[in-house]
């Protein structure tokens, strides 16, 4: 007997929930992306689970016609390791954001990802808190004008990649709402990573914080201010792809390609260097320091998971000890009758 | 050198039957008084007593030495009769150093015996103690029974000739670890305990130092001969085994039947058991114990903090596991918002909360039953949960299975309060048939085809819903924190639903008075007094009431494992008494409940200092509120 896997299409991938998302908001490109993309995992959706926080992202798994929890703040990776703990077979995703992943759950976040728990997350970058009506976020820029800051935020703000690969993530990758391309290529790499994959993606709130990522998503602009990676290839960007980024010591620099300087003297992308220095470097590239921005699969190395490991110490035991026995287990070491 | 094949010591001296006797080992935090406390325990039980402990620590790992604050005691009440407490005064006390000493002579009966390692009254120690004057030497110790034995400067001499493996001595500071063996011996010489099983367990303990193993070994043997030589002691004491029901048993703490319950309750409804926990005091004993079972399926996970112990809790419950959390007080506050999470999730699991003093760190390793009304009301919005405690170490073995059931049944989670005092007491436990386990029949709905529409929030007539797991085709469906509509489970704002899920949620957790037992009485049915109680005064309680009984009071007792839903029979109940006392290790917590659920006012008993109650002290409450 054979048991053919039905052919999904998106549409099935589709909840009868109406979405509530503000018109214009980059979540819908994301959803629609994700829904593109499942049917090419060849995954049943019964064996997907996607899990939440709290914050406008965190609606994503009510839209999406597979097992979900829309959890509580920033615990979205807390509920996931609970989830793929007792259930490895299961493909879990997190949906989480700036506020609720790097705020409010900034703990969990950093935990899930040092274990390398086999889950995927995705944190909606829009750089404010958009459910609670604007106030900034711990992605918004120093000066940041918002409800909370009339004077300015006075918080340095994180990169959500130096901090997950601060946290030894093995998958950390970088896209961006509206190229949906590469957005769907980029979440099926992180589906493919055996692991925690992580990744950012540039997400316009066009209510709260419009054009947070013009910079970025600009027609005119853009391809001097985003850096598309590749693997084992050199960083190249511009127009005319004739800039690179250059290490010079540990600094790294843009350089124009010719007048003496070659692309062999440019720094090469090596997304399995077990090493995450150049991954962290080019976490830190910002469009505001004169840079362009990677996008792309920034780090994908294989390394134990925690599901795994954990489920092998109970197979061991199970192996060494035999299937655990009550009886034993009561009568174990000093007993005694009572007549 | 193998020692454990020796015959049995046996004394030459007279020996004296005792029905029971209560010991106080006290020392130093580092002087190993717990390590002594347990295989004290231990001996009696496996010698057919009935056991009652109360370990009593500093929460600090190595308080100051020689002052007060680090003083460590354990005592352990062994009886050839049913015993519920372990004591209230004690017949012997040990005392390594001049704090142990006068922190606990208070509790030493008149002419009870004092056994003082006079090595420790040094000036320095003295100084540390807040001692001007040596409580050797001035009247402290008048009308007692004084051993003084200088068991540091006997012990060296004991392991002098103990050598390693490359023929070296041992330390000095090695060799005087030995010393809590050495007062151990005594006190098993002075109450006829066999050496045996002390020896077995040096034995295995210092498994890879045989040097270490040989010296307490050395250690215990000459503080029994020590006994048997000195002429302070011309008789030594028996007490005989204890007529309890007959069976196989063996001696449980209270935290490891709560860890063995729960994996029962994994068996009898064919789960594998997931624990999400963060270190706290006194919950981690639970975390230690489930961890070593692994061969029965049990995954734990050391949660980065409370709130994700209890999230991963909420998690694998989603996804079909026995899913429980554990923590105390403190951790349970941050486990709020995640409670009413699994509330409104409609999920089964179990939280465990073994109370210690508070509020907020309070007293770690000391006992209280404050956290009650955190049970009923520690939640933001209308978060009602069924609340179920445990009364003694043994009990901790079936109320978890309990929880277990009423969990499952009703698909909600279930508070199991425990305490310190229970948590590291044992006890005399009689180990269960496993075909007597509680079974527990826990269903999953199936897969649906064709498109089938499944309702989430669907009930059944308990009111539960169903637990439809990841993975099962055609149940694929979304749960969440927000208010939701009742059957489909899609989310709701509409205000009449909102009023209809909040009492509906209510309602399922009050449904529950009907699937557990009425509440029972000890004593009289009705009368001038009724004792109330919950949780880990139980022994003290059963203790007092009978004795006022066995005095010809009417006084009757009741001890509720149900606090929320309380029995049906309750109110009706408490109005067949003139009087309802309510002894409680808070201010009055379960006597504002049962004020608030029946308008009866009762009399409260409330001690807040980290100490169970004396018996003594409910006796006498009892014949105050009599008379
Ligand atoms: S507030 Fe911003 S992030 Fe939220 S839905 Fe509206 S546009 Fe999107």
């Amino acid at each position: 007997m054979t048991t053919e896997l039905p052919v999904l299409k998106p549409a099935d991938f589709a909840s009868d929930q109406d979405v509530r998302w503000c018109p214009g908001c980059g979540d819908y490109s994301i959803l629609a992306q994700m829904k593109k993309m499942l049917p090419s995992l060849g995954m049943p959706r019964e064996k997907i689970v996607f899990i939440s926080g709290i914050g406008c992202s965190s609606r994503f798994p009510y839209y999406m016609n597979t097992y979900g929890i829309h959890s509580i703040h920033g615990r979205a990776p807390a509920l996931a390791t609970g989830v793929k703990s007792v259930r490895p077979d299961l493909q879990v995703w997190v949906i989480t954001g700036d506020g609720d992943g790097l705020s409010i759950g900034g703990n969990h976040l950093m935990h899930a990802i040092r274990r390398n728990l086999d889950i995927n997350i995705v944190l909606f970058n829009n750089r404010i808190y958009g459910l609670t009506k604007g106030q900034y976020s711990p992605t918004s820029p120093l000066g940041k004008v918002t409800k909370s800051t009339p004077l300015g935020a006075i918080d340095n703000p994180i990169h959500p990649l130096s901090i997950a690969i601060g946290a030894e993530a093995t998958f950390v990758a970088r896209s961006i709402d509206v190229n949906i391309k590469h957005l769907g290529s980029t979440l099926k790499r992180a589906a493919e990573h055996r692991g925690t994959a992580f990744v950012e993606v540039y997400q316009n709130c066009n209510v709260f914080n419009d054009g947070a990522w013009d910079y970025a998503t600009d027609r005119a602009s853009k391809a001097e201010t985003i850096l598309e990676l590749e693997h084992g290839k050199p960083l190249i960007f511009g127009k005319d792809r004739d800039k690179g980024i250059r290490l010079n010591g540990l600094e790294p620099e843009v350089v124009e390609l010719g007048k003496g300087i070659s692309e062999d003297d440019l720094l090469f992308h090596d997304e399995k260097a077990i090493e995450p220095s150049l991954a962290y470097l080019l976490s830190r590239l910002r469009h505001g320091d004169g840079f362009p921005e990677p996008i792309g699969v920034f780090r994908a190395i294989d390394a134990p998971k925690y599901d795994d490991e954990l489920n092998k110490q109970v197979e061991n035991a199970r192996a060494q000890q035999g299937e655990g026995d009550l009886k034993n287990l009561f009568h174990s070491g000093d007993t005694w009758t009572v007549a | 050198m193998s020692t454990t094949s020796d015959a049995p010591l046996q004394t030459s001296k007279q020996v004296e039957k005792l029905q029971g006797a209560t010991v106080r080992l006290a020392g130093d935090s580092g002087d190993g008084m717990q390590i002594t406390g347990n295989q004290l325990t231990n001996t009696s039980a496996l010698a057919g007593n009935d056991v009652a402990t109360f370990p009593d620590f500093p929460a600090e790992i190595r308080a100051p030495k020689g002052t007060r604050a680090g003083v460590s005691g354990f005592q352990v009440h062994f009886a050839s009769e049913d015993i519920f407490t372990p004591g209230d005064q004690v017949d012997a006390l040990v005392a390594m150093n001049p704090a142990a000493l006068v922190t606990n002579i208070a509790d030493l009966k008149r002419s009870g015996i004092v056994i003082v390692n006079i090595d420790g009254f040094d000036a320095k120690n003295l100084k540390l103690a807040r001692l001007d004057q040596d409580p050797l030497t001035d009247d402290t110790l008048e009308g007692f029974r004084v051993i003084k034995v200088p068991m540091t400067t006997l012990t060296r001499k004991t392991v002098e000739e103990v050598t390693t493996e490359d023929g070296e001595k041992l330390s000095v500071k090695i060799a005087d670890r030995c010393k809590n063996f050495f007062a151990m011996g005594l006190i098993y010489w002075l109450y006829s305990r066999d050496l045996e099983p002390t020896l077995r367990f040096i034995k295995e303990k210092f498994e890879r130092k045989p040097e270490i193993a040989e010296a307490n070994e050395r250690a215990l043997k000459a503080g029994w001969n020590y006994g048997e030589t000195t002429e302070a002691f011309v008789s030594s004491y028996q007490v005989d085994p204890a007529k309890l029901p007959p069976g196989r048993y063996r001696n449980i703490m209270g935290n490891q039947a709560l860890a063995w319950g729960c994996i029962a309750a994994a068996k009898s409804s064919g789960k594998e058991l997931f624990y999400g926990t963060y270190p706290i005091t006194p919950a981690s004993d639970i975390l230690h114990e489930l961890s070593k079972y692994k061969h029965f399926g049990v995954k734990t996970f050391q949660a980065e903090d409370e709130i994700a112990a209890i999230c991963s809790t909420v998690g694998a419950a989603f996804a079909g596991a026995m899913a429980i959390t554990a923590s105390s007080g403190p951790g349970i506050a941050l486990k709020g918002e995640a409670m009413g999470l699994g509330m409104i999730l409609e999920l089964p699991m179990i939280i465990i909360n073994i109370q210690r003093g508070g509020p907020s760190t309070g007293l770690p390793t000391k006992t209280e039953q404050s956290d009650l009304l955190q049970a009923f009301y520690g939640r933001n919005g209308e978060s009602p949960l069924p609340i179920i405690a445990a009364r003694s170490p043994s009990d901790c073995f079936e109320v978890a299975q309990e929880a277990w059931r009423i969990a499952t049944r009703f698909m909600v989670p279930v508070i199991l309060l425990s305490d310190g005092y229970i948590a590291n007491g044992a006890e005399p436990w009689l180990i269960p048939d496993i075909d007597d386990l509680l079974n527990i029949d826990v269903s999953h709905p199936g897969p649906l085809e064709n498109g089938e529409e499944f309702q989430p929030y669907q009930r059944d007539e308990r009111l539960a819903r169903p637990w439809a797991i990841p993975g099962t085709k055609g149940l694929e469906h979304r749960v969440g924190g927000l208010e939701k509509r009742d059957g489909t489970g899609n989310v709701e704002y509409d205000p009449e639903n909102h009023e209809h899920m909040t009492r509906v949620r209510a309602q399922k957790v009050a449904n529950i008075a009907d699937d557990i037992p009425l509440q029972s009485v000890t004593g009289p049915e009705n009368g001038d007094l009724l004792v109330l109680s919950w949780g880990g005064t139980y022994g003290a309680c059963v203790t007092a009431t009978e004795r006022c009984r066995g005095e010809g009071l009417s006084v009757a007792h009741a001890h509720l494992r149900y606090l929320n839903p309380l029995p049906k029979n309750l109110g009706e109940l408490l109005g067949q008494y003139k009087n309802v006392l309510i002894p409680e290790l808070n201010s009055g917590q379960l006597q504002f409940i049962i004020r608030a659920t029946y308008t009866i006012d009762s009399i409260g008993l409330n001690k807040i200092q980290g100490k169970p109650f004396a018996v003594a002290e409910l006796i006498e409450k009892i014949k105050e509120v009599l008379s």
